[in-house]
């Protein structure tokens, strides 16, 4: 071995292999609970993200009621009067005017990676005296697939069979077994506006998730622009997608100043469902500092138990030249080791119970538990296990290099 | 004998310990080491000999005065400085041996030349072999440190104190723990480093023939020199 400090280090590890596994345990315990507990809320994370995209895309622009703004009199003047009015929601339509121009311009920035129009229209599927509530939505069914995914989800027919297709209609699950109602079946649908048709059922899908299964359903964009009794220019939202929903929010003031209609973001879209995600996430997050914050004592307590055992030989190495850096050195080192083996164990007892929970079933639209191996996680765990094992080692160890050889030698 | 080289030399050495209370351990302390000289320090127990044994070692740097190595004031450096001086030029035994326990007595002895690195693995494992040989241990060379008996592992220190070939060693009462046959041993070892190879032993002492077996005495009371008896004059 090239340098006595090192040398001296595992030496002492060697002899105290009890000891030095006992910490490593502990720092074991931390990292794979670690591990373990973020990728839980990663993964929970990534499914809620994923149920929202089902429905969501990264921003979407739509008219937002307008509010009657209160008339203010002349400020400037006290002979006049004010007259404040109760604000009221004033909004005639909710469309979007000339839709076309506005799709062609979001589709010539950059870094819109999709754009869509979109009819959403309120509706009764009947059959017989069977009635269920629902919503239709009208789209060109393609491009919203290639958006939303929607085909992953088709368990019967096709997307494309909606191309051109102004009798058709995409129904979701729940509503086909409620209805009893199958494939290449007709299907009576009436719009909140008074417009029924009857309709051949070409595809149906499942999302998983119950309130889509049981009240969606999609037609052609003229079909539904007649449901509500609309012209060819009535759109009520435009999806946008982005090449990174995370940094979506960056965009939205670009896109405003394309448009007057309101631009929305998915985060603000859903700040009720993320904030629930970031308690949780925080729950998990702190719980598992905790865990790894006890594994760091039980290496600063045996690395310190062992300097207060060691302190003769500290004494004596001082004496005979070692530096206070390199009994440091000496100690640090053994806590790296404790921390590298610790770490190690550590990542496979998480990987352990990423593996087992992977293969628990939960039963419902989740089916089984939503957690994977992330390298991300795995990388940020070996990082910390590391940095968490030389502060734990480092104070004993100055403690360690500050013994003054002649109070030992004294006694 | 005039012209013998000076490797230690004090100027006006003061100590104050100041717990519990302020208390002058040492009062102007000047002597001089020579090289080849071996030097005892003797008086009665608190008169200081530790107190001063310790300044000079570079270890306890609290002292008021000057201390000078090998003609290099080192009152002031850092303690990384010293800490390679000690390694260099300073070997020590102590009453009790102070070896570590886990490792071979050859590696106990091959440690500061590890530290100081002067040699390859192999000539410092040679040169540890050489000095226990010295000392009449090569055979338990491979053993634990701490399954030898006192006066082996004192020996053993020994050669780690001699391993660097350092120019002074230092003992504070080195046969302290020793019966009369193996302080006869020690004595003999410093008496032939001291004129064989022209090291200087700095040792305190309490046994009186081994005192004035030494070349000189410097005899300490309520920290002042009493007693300065130079044989070389
Ligand atoms: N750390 C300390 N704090 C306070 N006083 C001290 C300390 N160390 C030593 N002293 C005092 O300094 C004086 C000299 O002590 P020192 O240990 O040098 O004596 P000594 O000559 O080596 O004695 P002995 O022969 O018993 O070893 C004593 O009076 C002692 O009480
Ligand atoms: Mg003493």
């Amino acid at each position: 071995m090239k340098n006595i400090n090192i040398e001296i280090a595992v030496t002492h590890i060697i002899t105290r292999k009890k000891q030095t596994l006992v910490a490593a345990l502990g720092v074991t315990i931390g990292i794979g609970i670690f591990l373990f507990m973020n990728s839980l809320s990663s993964g929970f994370t990534k499914y809620s993200k994923g149920e929202i995209f089902k429905n969501n895309a990264h921003i979407k622009i739509y008219k937002n009621d307008e509010i009657s703004m209160p008339f203010m009199g002349n400020n400037d003047s006290s002979n006049s009067s004010q007259v404040i009015i109760n604000p009221q929601v004033t909004t005639l339509s909710k469309k979007i005017i000339n839709p076309e121009e506005l799709l062609k311009k979001l589709k010539n920035q950059t870094y819109v990676t999709h754009a869509i129009a979109q009819v959403n229209f309120d509706v009764f599927y009947n059959r017989g005296k069977a009635q269920i509530k629902g919503n239709g939505i009208g789209v060109d069914m393609i491009a919203y697939s290639e958006m939303f995914n929607t085909q992953k989800y088709m368990v019967a027919g096709n997307v494309k069979s909606l191309q051109g297709n102004l009798n058709g209609i995409i129904i979701g699950r729940g509503i086909s077994e409620k209805l009893n109602l199958g494939m290449d079946e007709n299907i009576t649908v009436s719009s909140s506006h008074g417009v029924v048709k009857v309709m051949k059922i070409v595809g149906i899908f499942d999302t998983g998730n119950s309130m889509n299964d049981n009240q969606k359903s999609y037609v052609n964009l003229s079909s539904a622009q007649q449901f509500i009794k609309e012209g060819p220019s009535y759109v009520s939202t435009i999806f946008v997608n982005t090449p990174n929903s995370d940094k979506s929010a960056n965009y939205v003031p670009l896109l405003q100043l394309l448009t007057p209609y309101t631009v929305e973001d998915w985060k603000t879209t859903n700040a009720d469902v993320l904030s629930g995600d970031k308690i949780r996430n925080t729950m998990l997050g702190a719980i598992s500092v905790s865990i790894l914050i006890v594994a760091a004592f039980g290496i600063y307590n045996i690395l310190s138990s062992t300097i207060m055992q060691k302190i003769n030989d500290i004494a004596i190495l001082k004496a005979t030249g070692f530096k206070g850096s390199d009994v440091v050195k000496i100690f640090v080192f053994e806590a790296l080791v404790m921390g590298l083996i610790g770490t190690i164990m550590g990542l496979i007892l998480g990987s352990v119970l990423i593996f087992i929970m992977s293969h628990v079933y939960m039963g419902g639209p989740v089916g089984y538990f939503p957690i994977g191996f992330e390298s991300q996680l795995y990388i940020t765990s070996f990082i910390l296990g590391i940095v968490i094992t030389l502060c734990a080692g480092y104070f004993p160890a100055r403690k360690a290099a500050k013994v003054d050889p002649v109070e030992i030698f004294r006694k | 004998m005039t012209d013998r080289k000076i490797v230690l030399s004090t100027k006006n050495i003061a100590k104050f310990f100041y717990e519990p209370v302020k208390f002058q351990a040492l009062h102007d302390i000047n002597f001089e080491a020579y090289e080849g000289e071996f030097l005892t320090l003797v008086g009665k127990s608190g008169s200081g000999k530790s107190t001063l044994l310790y300044c000079i070692s570079t270890m306890d740097t609290a002292y008021e005065g000057e201390i000078s190595i090998k003609g290099k004031n080192i009152t002031g450096m850092k303690t990384d400085q010293l800490a390679a001086i000690r390694n260099e030029n300073i070997g020590f035994v102590f009453q009790f041996h102070y070896l570590l326990p886990e490792f071979s007595c050859l590696k106990n002895v091959m440690i500061p030349a590890l530290k100081l690195g002067k040699y390859s693995h192999q000539e410092i494992e040679e040169r540890a072999y050489q000095k226990l040989k010295i000392l009449g241990l090569d055979e338990q060379a491979l053993k634990p440190a701490s399954k030898l008996s006192g006066g082996q592992q004192q020996r053993v220190a020994i050669a780690r104190a001699l391993i660097n070939d350092p120019a002074i060693i230092m003992g504070d009462e080195p046969t302290g723990n020793l019966d009369s046959k193996n302080t006869a041993i020690v004595f003999d070892i410093f008496k032939e480093i001291s004129k064989e190879f022209g090291q200087t032993i700095i040792a305190v002492t309490h046994d009186n023939d081994f005192a004035k077996a030494s070349d000189r005495t410097i005899e300490l009371g309520d920290g002042k020199i009493i007693n300065h008896k130079k044989v070389f004059e």
